[in-house]
């Protein structure tokens, strides 16, 4: 569904991202883990048309899509939650979700309340705070109404960055939780980026370990759970040196 | 009983001229959201609106027609500022976007001479205007119309930003342009909406007030001027709280040019500017709303 290759991303004369190459197919879940500063998240603002490609392809359902800017790919059918939620604080819930669909409220203005509807049956906490503004929101819920307002947008492809980021574990298991379903049962393609590996690997299908913009580690997420060196430097299991230097 | 009848005087007084106030300031807190601009030229849409109208009008249109088409004309000359002005220096320092609407408000007024001359126009009010006494105050229609025309402006662009995809859609690039751009809006064509409004907004109060006070190259500096006080007394970024400043401070120069003088009326709009910057830079609201200048 989508192909990236070769592709190379630099912030100014920083070289972040290094020639990363990977697939992925419909209704797939793939978790991108590493440090902080690995890249993880340019890459994804690279695929979100945040960040230009210096070099390399992204290619969608086989349609090239790499110098395409942020507002035509969410047309497209990519859609990125970005780092820290980004909701509209002062908006409500409600139109926080709408704003959602906004690339499609004309062609499919009778099909928006019902959608909506659709989304809070994954997010049946956040159906009792409609009218509140999305800056009263707890982390946990702003997280879901970040994921809703993503899915609002009927992507084929939607990219999480860093969900996790400040939630208490039993409210990142619950996202993760729906995560999963939005895979199963509604056959959305997933990209997640987390530095909460262990809550990742659950999740996912497949996994790549992101380490100084390359991809040192990949393969399906159980396959990473068993993987020594993923082990070591992520759930605090013994290390040789070694392992610990080609990781970080 | 006569210092309450004059007291019921200025108070309507000051509604009207708060009411104009009004809609030049929910153009300029709009404009300010979306693009971050302070647009001094937000005075002369008003101008130009009522200066248009009163052509139109002079050319044997009726009325109605006179006024919607010039607002139409002033919504598309907002529009070409903004593309022609506004749009290539977005990346501009703030310092840079204000002197370029300053610059374009000398342009405005030069046109403005050039086609209509030094001499003040009057435009013949909306219907007869026949006075109405209310607790022995004597009232114009045209003032009544003023201050409902005003009250409908700021309730329809209530409705337009709260309850319209577009209106939201111009909020949402208020409040996280980076965010509203991943849900596939372009700022740019907010900012354009945003200005045409704001221009539309201006050219309507103009044409308001023109049969009250007439209409001159030079009138949209001032207006402009006590729009912007309004609208900082309001926060600079909430519309309601501009409304409400800006009727106080219809108010309060109406009750000083007559308890006082007409001459004191500028200087207390202007004081009462550097009092909230100085005071409360934030604006008077700004507690209740949470909104910062």
């Amino acid at each position: 569904m989508l192909a990236v290759n070769n592709l190379h991303v630099y912030h100014g004369y920083l070289h972040v991202v290094k020639g990363i190459s990977f697939q992925i197919q419909k209704g797939e879940l793939l978790a991108i883990v590493g440090a902080n500063g690995a890249g993880k998240s340019t890459l994804l603002g690279t695929l979100a048309g945040v960040y230009k490609a210096a070099e390399g392809t992204i290619e969608l359902e086989g349609e090239d899509i790499t110098p395409a800017t942020m507002q035509t790919l969410v047309k497209k059918g990519i859609c990125l939650v970005p780092e820290r939620r980004q909701i509209f604080d002062s908006l409500s819930v409600k139109d926080n979700l709408l704003l959602g669909a906004y690339h499609r409220y004309r062609r499919d203005k009778k099909e928006i309340p019902r959608d909506v509807e659709q989304v809070l049956e994954l997010f049946p906490r956040l159906k009792q705070m409609l009218d509140r503004p999305g800056g009263l929101l707890s982390g946990g819920e702003q997280q879901m109404l970040a994921i809703a307002r993503g899915l609002m947008a009927k992507p084929k492809l939607i990219m999480l960055d860093e969900p996790s980021l400040g939630l208490a574990p039993l409210i990142v298991k619950d996202i993760m939780t729906i995560l999963r379903k939005m895979c199963d049962e509604l056959e959305t393609t997933i990209i997640l980026v987390e530095q909460n590996v262990k809550a990742a690997l659950k999740v996912a299908d497949r996994a790549c370990v992101l380490s100084h913009g390359q991809i040192s580690i990949s393969g399906t997420a159980q396959e990473l759970m068993n993987n020594e060196t993923v082990q070591a430097a992520y759930f605090g299991k013994k290390q040789s040196n070694l392992v610990r230097e080609s990781i970080s | 009983m006569e210092v309450f009848s004059q007291f019921i005087q200025l108070f309507f007084s000051g509604l009207t001229i708060g009411s104009i106030y009004a809609l030049i300031a929910i153009g300029f807190v709009v404009t300010y959201n979306v693009t971050g601009v302070l647009n001094f030229a937000q005075g002369e849409f008003a101008m130009l609106g009522a200066l248009t109208a009163i052509s139109l009008s002079g050319a044997g249109l009726p009325l109605w027609a006179a006024i919607s088409l010039a607002i139409a004309i002033v919504v598309l000359i907002g529009a070409l500022f903004e593309k022609t002005a506004i749009y290539p220096a977005r990346h501009s320092s703030g310092a840079t976007l204000i002197i370029i609407t300053i610059g374009v408000s000398f342009v405005f007024r030069g046109l403005a001479i050039f086609i209509w001359g030094t001499q003040p126009k009057s435009l013949r009010p909306f219907t007869a205007n026949d006075p109405i006494t209310i607790f022995q105050a004597v009232l114009l229609p045209q003032n009544l119309w003023a201050i409902a025309i005003s009250l409908v402006g700021v309730f329809s662009m209530g409705y337009f930003f709260n309850k319209t995809y577009i209106g939201k859609a111009v909020s949402a690039c208020v409040v996280n342009k980076f965010a509203a751009r991943l849900m596939g809006i372009h700022p740019e064509k907010m900012s354009l909406i945003a200005i045409s409004i704001s221009a539309g907004l201006g050219a309507l109060a103009g044409i308001v007030i023109a049969p009250i006070s007439g209409a001159s190259y030079n009138m949209g500096m001032m207006l402009g001027m006590k729009a912007f006080v309004a609208a900082v007394i309001g926060g600079l970024t909430n519309a309601p709280a501009a409304v409400v400043g800006a009727f106080l401070l219809g108010i309060l120069e109406s009750f000083a040019e007559g308890f006082w003088s007409a001459g004191l009326k500028d200087a207390i709009s202007f004081a009462l500017l550097l009092m909230m910057l100085f005071v409360k830079p934030n604006g008077l609201f700004a507690k209740a709303t949470g909104k910062r200048v």
